[in-house]
């Protein structure tokens, strides 16, 4: 099967993720579609951190050996590669935390204490309907803490960010706007640089989660006018085909350096005496502690590997896969797609609900034939409120996602109607 | 999981349940209710459920629920199964399709106690399922625990 916009490598990256080989309970293949939720990794990002841990393993800049050395090379070496992946104009901009969850906490937390950005008493923050909770509960949290009001935009039917509100919600009240980028249920494209622009015009800054847009869209943050550029961006390593355990805050160094420190700790001070200390500048200021340094490693190897096969091509072979994942659903009795379906102005995680069986019925049947998808809320339960469904069943591709994987997709849910008797009264 | 493992965990008894459910709804009653709202956080499905209890005597269980089939074919049974019980009848009940459900499919259930709760025990086997056959029985057991603790509505 060949459809435009496919990888034409794609046998070849195919055998670069050594998972796509596995067979399951009964010998059946895996097919994979849970790429939103975690993406596979390649063995270039599996043998780097092999090869960081059987012979460069040391702690980071305080070690005064040549181990240590190497291990701080590796890993400033992959902030390097991170920015670039990015775009970054700076690339001590490049902050390694967690996750997107930790990043996002960061900045919720840190404009809680005093400093030039310090949120407070009738001020707003703007979020929307169709985050993340990773995007929700933090600015609860800051809310709660500061006496702050919490506004969201709303969706509209088909999904998308309802902007005819943007006026009354983005005023001078307005501190903070946060938002993602590509919605992890609904696949909606958010307009960044519009809301961006908005935002900048009344003097809030700007977070954007960027968890499921920096896998599949092109990001170049020096490239966008200061106006449109978000002044922060979140985004986690493991969907982007690199380890767990670390993430990404890339920050402006203005914003940044207003932020007052997030933890306190080794590594991220300048000096420390009984009565108080000072801190280290950017990025080291918000790193405090042993980093996760190989998984640090093991991303800078993935946006590498990413880079490499050109994010302009895998946003066109993921275009590619959802156009065919949304025709091949359409044409099963009873699905409902939720969100966009225009497969240009989505990312590649398509949630859809079937009339008569329960998203983890589906799931479940779908497993037994080595079909991985997710099924629930997908951490975005008021999403799923606004449109009226308590969960549903989420698939998602990648850049190894094949179209023979997605036919087997539909037959599983043509097998799951007949299983559950829904032609049968 | 393989196919033989697929009808394992829904036998015909549950489908049967999932469809038709016994006892669905919530009822109104005067005098000894008690109300819980139950969710299972992974994967958001809910119950709100009602005891009615009458002179010791399970009166009354009514329910509206959302989720998989597993969940409300679960809740079917548990009404089938406790309502027109004592309530320490009904609470041996729950105590052995407990221990059925948390017994990772090593346990042998004795059809004279739980009937068409048997069935649930393919579902012990999948451990990501256990709580959703766990779900109405859990409110259960904290609703007629607070009728009978007198918190509830008398
Ligand atoms: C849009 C979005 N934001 C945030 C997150 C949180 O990522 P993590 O759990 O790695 O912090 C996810 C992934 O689950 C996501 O899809």
């Amino acid at each position: 099967m060949t459809l435009e916009g496919l990888l034409p490598e794609l046998a070849v990256i195919r055998k670069d993720f050594p998972i796509l080989e596995r067979t399951l309970a009964g010998g059946v293949p895996l097919i994979y579609l849970d790429s939103a939720n975690t993406s596979q990794k390649p063995q270039v990002v599996i043998d780097t951190m092999v090869d960081h841990l059987e012979h460069h393993n040391a702690n980071i800049a305080r070690a005064m050996h040549q181990l240590g050395a190497e291990s701080t090379e590796a890993f400033e070496a992959a902030r390097d590669k991170v920015a670039a992946f990015i775009g970054a104009p700076e690339r001590d901009e490049v902050i390694f935390t967690k996750n997107a969850s930790e990043a996002l906490n960061l900045v919720a937390n840190t404009l809680v204490w005093p400093g030039e950005r310090q949120v407070g008493p009738g001020d707003e923050i703007v979020i929307t309907e169709m985050e993340h909770h990773s995007n929700i509960v933090p600015w609860q949290l800051l809310t709660q803490r500061t006496g702050a009001t919490l506004r969201w935009f709303g969706l509209t039917d088909d999904g998308r960010l309802d902007l005819s509100t943007i006026d009354e919600l983005i005023t001078e009240r307005t501190k903070v706007v946060s938002l993602t980028w590509v919605s992890n249920m609904l696949g909606t494209i958010n307009p960044i640089a519009e809301i961006t622009r908005k935002a900048h015009a009344v003097g809030a800054i700007v977070v954007v989660d960027a968890s499921q847009a920096a896998p599949q869209l092109p990001i170049d943050l020096s490239a966008m006018p200061v106006e449109e550029r978000p002044d922060l961006l979140a985004f986690t390593g493991h969907k982007v085909v690199g380890p767990t355990g670390i993430g990404v805050l890339w920050g402006s160094r203005a914003v940044l350096d207003a932020l007052p420190p997030f933890l306190g700790g080794g590594e991220m001070i300048e000096t420390v005496r009984m009565e108080g200390s000072t801190y280290a500048g950017i990025p080291h200021k918000f790193e405090a502690g042993t980093p996760p340094i190989v998984e640090a490693i093991g991303l800078g190897a993935a946006v590498d590997y990413l880079a490499h096969i050109g994010l302009d091509a895998i946003h066109a072979h993921e275009k590619a896969i959802t156009g065919y994942a949304l025709e091949g659903l359409r044409s099963v009795k009873g699905l409902t797609v939720l969100g966009p379906l225009d497969a240009a102005a989505r990312g590649g995680a398509i949630s859809f609900e079937l009339d008569g069986v329960h998203p983890h019925d589906i799931a479940q049947v779908l497993d037994s034939r080595g079909i991985a998808v997710r099924a629930g809320h997908h951490c975005a339960k008021p999403a799923h409120a606004r449109f009226g469904v308590q969960s549903s069943t989420r698939m998602s591709s990648y850049l190894y996602t094949e179209p023979r994987e997605i036919d087997a997709l539909v037959e599983a849910l043509e097998y799951t109607r007949s299983y559950f008797k829904l032609d049968r009264a | 999981m393989t196919a033989q493992d697929l009808d394992a965990l829904y036998q015909e008894i549950i489908l049967d349940h999932y469809k038709k459910p016994h006892g669905k709804g919530l009822r109104e009653h005067a005098g000894h209710t008690a109300e819980v709202h139950h969710v299972n956080p992974t994967c958001g499905d809910e119950v709100t459920l009602r005891v009615h209890v009458s002179d010791g005597v399970v009166e009354d269980v009514s329910y509206d629920a959302l989720g998989c089939s597993i969940s409300q074919a679960s809740a079917s049974v548990l009404y089938d199964l406790v309502v027109g019980k004592s309530v320490d009848e009904a609470m041996a009940i729950h105590q052995a399709f407990l221990t059925l459900m948390q017994g990772k499919g090593t346990v042998e259930p004795d059809e004279d106690v739980l009937e068409d709760g048997i069935a649930f025990a393919g579902v012990a086997k999948f451990p990501a399922r256990v709580k959703c056959a766990l779900l109405s029985w859990m409110a259960w057991k904290d609703a007629t625990a607070q009728v009978v603790a007198g918190d509830g509505d008398n």
